[in-house]
């Protein structure tokens, strides 16, 4: 277990590398950021190179990304163009998001395990179909629609909530953000916990179960549930990151300045310092979140062992 | 069993969540006599010459003056710092300061203020991006080589007389050159902006009504009164409080939530909404942006002869009125000419100069088309980046236009650009062979900033490098009249080539909307679509 | 036969001397004996006496309503995007923007459009754009996902490390920028880029599901028997493991099946996405967004049509498990 460990932890080596060098491929790829920098006015070639040449533009894209990783190594992650250094836009975005991924996924465990749980031991039934029901208008409707809606109805009409999210973003201002967020991802989980649970309520165990006279309650916690998590467990491992990264738009209609919205901030001004350094985090966000899932698996079957 | 102990962690932590929220809610404070308004982050760091978008502009409005400024109503450039401008040559000024102007920090303002701050903005090394504002002070080709190092480190045209007196010498004869000096990038910069930039930076300090609080750079800044300011527009509130959003839908939101005082962007989709959300908290006023389709005249297709008669039938097919009532609620002004409303009568503006050729008429139109040889390749397409503003609804409209009226639905096709920089890109690198949009917001209030950089041969702005030599002749012999009324009147004749040749198409004159709270009142808009944030009163 | 598993200290093993805990799945055996002894080609018709698995399956669900309406539904959908003229005449490009976000009136029962297009034509219309990225994209990023995820929890080892890393960093690339260097590279809104850039980022995820179910299926007492009765690695995989395998994929694909329609609206509003000419649900549902309290109805028949599919997709995706599933016979 220990050395499965080190192995999956050493492996973040050669990811590092890649992931760095393909999104910094990627930001150079987008062109020239400087032109952009002077408005709908022309650039002036002269500023226009001084700028290139102050950010290595000017040189060939190996020797852009030697410098860059230079850097790294030495502890610089850069600076974005309105002269903030990436480790403090990172220090202040982090944490935001990652109280906005923690509400979310809580919502998806609590609400999507229930209800998927639910259904499934209701197959066909009234309950399931509106589960199903629930499940379809989440997915057809964007997370764009459903954030202003709901911000709209919380924050205006019955004021019951604040519209945006301060700076600070404390968790009570994050809850409908953090449901938002969540509800696609509540599809798949709801969806994947039933189809577990109906999977697995006619399987043995669980017939010697109940035979046995264990109450339902503990049948459905202890046996059902558990050996049913395994595909749950992995989507959410999968979601972890993407909400981290990908809630551009939540964060965007909310007005939180995590994550999401420094990539999107970055990757228009084509700021790779910015991107870079934050895909480089996302990316070990989801190494581990994928190796704590593969530990997860021992602890849910003990078939499925770790030498 | 571990499983179910994780699972009541989970429960307990979501409910403790949930009890936190019905505690602790509603909106974030803002003191007594001070205005939340919105804000963007701004792209560049906060130096007078090197902010050259609205929102550091916003910032540089409250903590700077200069020599002028324009006046908030009007527009009309009127002296602030400046006691008197002279010259007797149109190339030769002297400048003359008025008593009693010192920094926030004590320090006095000086013509050395401004020759050092000037200076600074056009040397090269210094990477300002309005550096070219320079570009008519002699001795600019020094400091600020096309390429190469710089070869003088300040500019020969400048020269300090004494405390209150310095002179300029421009390149060529500039008649209105002195109103162009309420822009921000002439402001005067106080000794510490020198001595320890880095800290400036962080907190600039100016001799502005405001002075900076505090500046958490990406979310928000606090500005308060400054009780020492020595001009006459104090400010009438103790302090702004500047938000930084993502998005101007949420501030909008967060405005009628009662969370914010002031919206300066009101978003297209919410215009509908607006009077009757905010009834007369709601402005909508002519500002000085001016929206426009360039045609590639870099590209043979385009500026062969012949043409120009294309060109005018697509002016003429795309119907201005209809879109800005349906897509803008009125909010855009269907554009006669290639300048804006807000420059006044003073400033050069003249309505219909344009004339038949910026009506819609899809019969006329379909016939110029054809007389001209109809569209190359058969059909257009339009170019604009969609990341900022509504442009995507505004270019759909205009191809819908353009196709009913030439009778087929492929005629016009929208190119939307994911980002502004690619976009810029596509532009300066003449990758384009179609129409692109172009939009203008001007300097300063005259009518010479909306021509000469964008349509004088190789002009710094002109994308589409159109090239008139009768219409470079008629801007250089306004530029040289003494009078602004004589000069207004040879850019008048200058428009009326472009009528002729439409090497832009005008679409329409932007509005500045905005909206603010019950909270707060005497809120006005400067021709810029800035706030006036010094008249506002809270309470 | 030799077992040619890989067997390195240290990667993914099943454990052997295992004694199911909390579940062994005994009487599994008796459905998986059949299939073992009968053995005609997988995924082929019943070809002799004793029936596979997949014709079983295929038999069973030609009787289950669910299967039936579902693909009625989808059958009808297909048409419709083949043909939209046979129920929507109108020409959806057609726009009167003196119309704009009007409701419904005779001739025009969905109402307009802010650019004063119908609703109707245009929903119509939308179906062969959104409906060929819908499927297209997801049966792409099932494939691959489950191929690739399913090999390395099958195999473990370097091949599961290499796999897993690789569909790390693809999870990294953020929408935004992968859609805007690779699609904006090629011009003309088509719709195979846009496919092919949804499978580039939809299968990572596919693949953890995949492996996932795999890394369980594998270590079950009946994959055990066969190997021990010296089947191969690919009769394994087809026979024995995927059946039991495919139930978390087909969830996660029929879902994805309708965020991925999405995503094309979210590649649409970036500029990256679709273009006009190109109708689409998705371009219809990004513009309707911002004018939800203007015009609802705007929004609300693409996302309609986009849920009819969806629900079409789900249903389908259920029959189709409940039939592989030798638990339910």
């Amino acid at each position: 277990m220990g050395r499965y460990v080190i192995r999956r932890l050493l492996q973040m080596v050669p990811v590092f590398i890649g992931s760095t060098f393909l999104i910094f491929f990627m930001v150079y790829a987008l062109g020239d950021p400087v032109a952009a920098l002077f408005g709908d006015k022309a650039p002036d070639p002269a500023t226009a190179a001084r700028i290139r040449q102050e950010l290595y533009l000017d040189e060939p894209l190996w020797k852009q990304y030697g410098h860059y990783m230079g850097q790294i190594l030495s502890g610089e992650f850069g600076t974005a163009f309105n002269g903030q250094p990436v480790t403090e836009l990172m220090a202040g975005a982090f944490p935001v998001t990652l109280r906005l991924t923690l509400v979310a996924i809580l919502f998806e465990i609590v609400f999507g395990i229930t209800l998927g749980v639910l259904s499934g031991l209701r197959r066909g039934r009234s309950a399931d179909t509106t589960v199903l029901l629930l499940t379809l208008i989440v997915v057809s409707i964007p997370t764009f629609v459903s954030g202003y809606v709901l911000q709209y109805l919380f924050g205006v009409k019955w004021g019951i909530v604040s519209p945006s999210v301060s700076p600070e973003a404390p968790f009570d201002e994050l809850l409908l953000p953090g449901i938002v967020l969540a509800l696609t991802s509540l599809a798949y989980v709801t969806r994947l916990s039933r189809t577990s649970i109906a999977e697995n309520s006619r399987a043995d165990y669980v017939r010697t179960a109940v035979a046995k006279g264990l109450p339902r309650r503990r049948v459905v916690t202890r046996h059902l549930l558990r050996n049913s998590l395994i595909p749950v467990v992995t989507f959410i491992g999968t979601d972890v990151g993407a909400l981290m990264g990908g809630a551009i738009v939540t964060e965007r209609i909310f007005n939180i300045h995590g994550v999401g919205f420094q990539l999107y901030q970055g990757i228009l001004r084509q700021n790779s310092p910015t991107v870079v350094g934050f895909v480089t985090i996302l990316v070990i966000v989801f190494l581990l979140a994928n190796l704590l899932v593969d530990l997860l698996y021992a602890v849910l079957d003990p078939r499925i062992r770790y030498a | 069993m571990r499983g179910a102990t994780r699972a009541r962690w989970a429960v307990c932590a979501l409910s403790a969540v949930l009890a936190a929220a019905a505690a602790g809610c509603g909106g974030g404070g803002g003191g007594s006599g001070v205005v939340r308004a919105s804000w963007g982050d701004p792209q560049n760091q906060l130096e007078p010459a090197n902010t050259n978008e609205v929102q550091g502009g916003k910032v540089l409005a409250m903590i700077f003056r200069g020599l002028k400024r324009y006046d908030p109503r009007s527009g009309a450039a009127e002296n602030m710092l400046a006691d008197k401008i002279e010259t007797s040559d149109q190339q030769n000024f002297t400048i003359t300061l008025k008593d009693g102007w010192t920094f926030s920090n004590g320090e006095k303002v000086t013509s050395k203020s401004f020759v050092d701050a000037w200076n600074y903005a056009a040397l090269v090394d210094n990477k300002q991006k309005n550096a070219s504002f320079f570009e008519y002070v002699d001795g600019y080709d020094k400091v600020h080589p096309a390429s190469g190092r710089a070869t003088a480190k300040t500019l020969s045209g400048l020269a300090v007389k004494d405390d209150k007196t310095f002179t300029v010498r421009l390149r060529t004869k500039f008649s209105t050159w002195p109103d162009t000096l309420g822009y921000a990038a002439y402001a005067p910069l106080p000794r510490a902006f020198f001595d320890d930039h880095a800290a400036w930076l962080r907190k600039p300090v100016g001799n502005g009504p405001y002075t900076i609080d505090s500046y958490a750079k990406g979310s928000a800044m606090k500005l308060t009164r400054w009780d020492g300011y020595p001009g006459d527009d104090k400010a009438r509130n103790s302090g702004v409080e500047l938000r930084v959003y993502t998005d101007n839908n949420t501030a909008y939101t967060d405005l009628q939530a009662g969370n914010l005082d002031l919206v300066d962007d009101i978003p297209s989709a919410q215009l509908k909404n607006a009077k009757t959300d905010l009834g007369d908290r709601y402005i909508n006023q002519p500002a000085g942006i001016i929206q426009t389709l360039v045609f590639p005249m870099y590209d043979p297709n385009w500026s062969k002869s012949g043409m120009e008669k294309v060109r005018r039938g697509l002016s003429m097919a795309i119907n201005r009125q209809q879109i800005t009532d349906q897509i803008y609620q009125k909010t855009r002004t269907p554009a006669t000419d290639w300048t804006s409303p807000a420059l006044g009568d003073q400033g050069g503006y003249k309505a219909g100069l344009c004339g038949d050729a910026c009506t819609f008429d899809a019969a006329s139109a379909k016939k110029l088309i054809q007389d001209g040889g109809g569209l190359p390749g058969g059909r257009i397409t339009l170019t604009s980046n969609v990341d900022t503003g509504s442009h995507r609804v505004w270019m759909d409209a205009v191809c819908n236009s353009i196709n009913s009226a030439l009778g087929n639905d492929k005629a016009c096709i929208v190119n939307p650009v994911g980002t502004f920089a690619d976009f810029r890109n596509q532009i300066s690198e003449q990758r384009l062979s179609n129409p692109f949009r172009s939009g203008w917001q001007m300097d300063y209030p005259l009518i010479q900033n909306f021509l000469q950089p964008l349509y004088y041969t190789d002009a710094s702005s002109n994308y589409g490098k159109f090239s008139d030599p009768q219409f470079d002749k008629l801007v250089d012999e306004a530029n040289a009249e003494g009078s602004q009324a004589a000069a207004n009147a040879k850019f008048h004749d200058a428009e009326k080539i472009l009528a002729r040749e439409m090497p832009a198409i005008p679409l329409w004159y932007q509005n500045g909307s905005a909206g603010y709270s019950d909270r707060v009142s005497d809120v006005t808009l400067n021709p810029f679509s800035v706030p006036v944030y010094e008249q506002i009163k809270v309470g | 036969m030799p077992e040619p598993e890989p067997k390195e200290p240290g990667s993914l093993t099943p454990d052997e001397a295992v004694t199911p805990a909390g579940g062994g799945a005994s009487s599994l055996a008796t459905s998986d004996a059949e299939t073992l002894e009968g053995g005609p080609i997988p995924g082929g018709t019943a070809s002799g006496k004793a029936r596979s698995l997949w014709s079983d399956a295929w038999h069973d669900l030609r009787r289950n309503p669910v299967f039936v309406v579902s693909a009625l539904i989808i059958l009808f959908l297909v048409l419709i995007a083949l043909w939209p003229g046979l129920i929507a005449s109108g020409n959806p490009l057609a726009c009167d923007l003196a119309k704009a976000q009007e409701g419904s009136q005779p001739g025009h029962p969905f109402g307009f459009d802010t650019q004063g297009c119908d609703v109707y034509t245009r929903t119509v219309h939308g179906a062969r754009a959104s409906i060929t990225v819908g499927i297209c994209a997801t049966a792409g990023a099932a494939l691959l996902g489950s191929v690739l995820g399913g090999l390395a929890g099958f195999f473990g080892g370097w091949w599961d490390a290499l796999l897993s890393r690789v569909a790390d960093i693809f999870f990294g690339i953020p929408i935004i920028l992968g859609g805007l260097v690779f699609l904006s590279v090629v011009t003309g809104g088509s719709l195979w880029p846009v496919v092919g850039f949804i499978v580039l980022l939809g299968w990572p995820q596919i693949s953890r599901i995949a492996r996932g179910s795999v890394v369980t299926a594998r270590q079950h007492d009946y994959v055990q028997a066969a190997r021990a009765l010296g089947a191969g690695n690919t009769r394994l995989l087809l026979r024995h493991i995927a059946p039991n395998a495919v139930a978390p994929v087909i969830v996660v694909a029929t879902i994805a099946l309708g965020t991925y329609i999405a995503l094309e609206a979210t590649l649409s509003f970036l500029g990256v996405g679709l273009k006009p000419p190109t109708v689409s649900w998705g371009i219809d549902i990004s513009n309707a967004s911002t004018q939800i309290r203007n015009a609802p109805h705007m929004l609300l028949w693409p996302a309609g049509a986009l849920s009819i599919t969806v629900l079409a997709f789900i249903m389908l995706g259920d029959a189709v498990r409940d039939a592989l599933d030798p638990k339910l016979r």
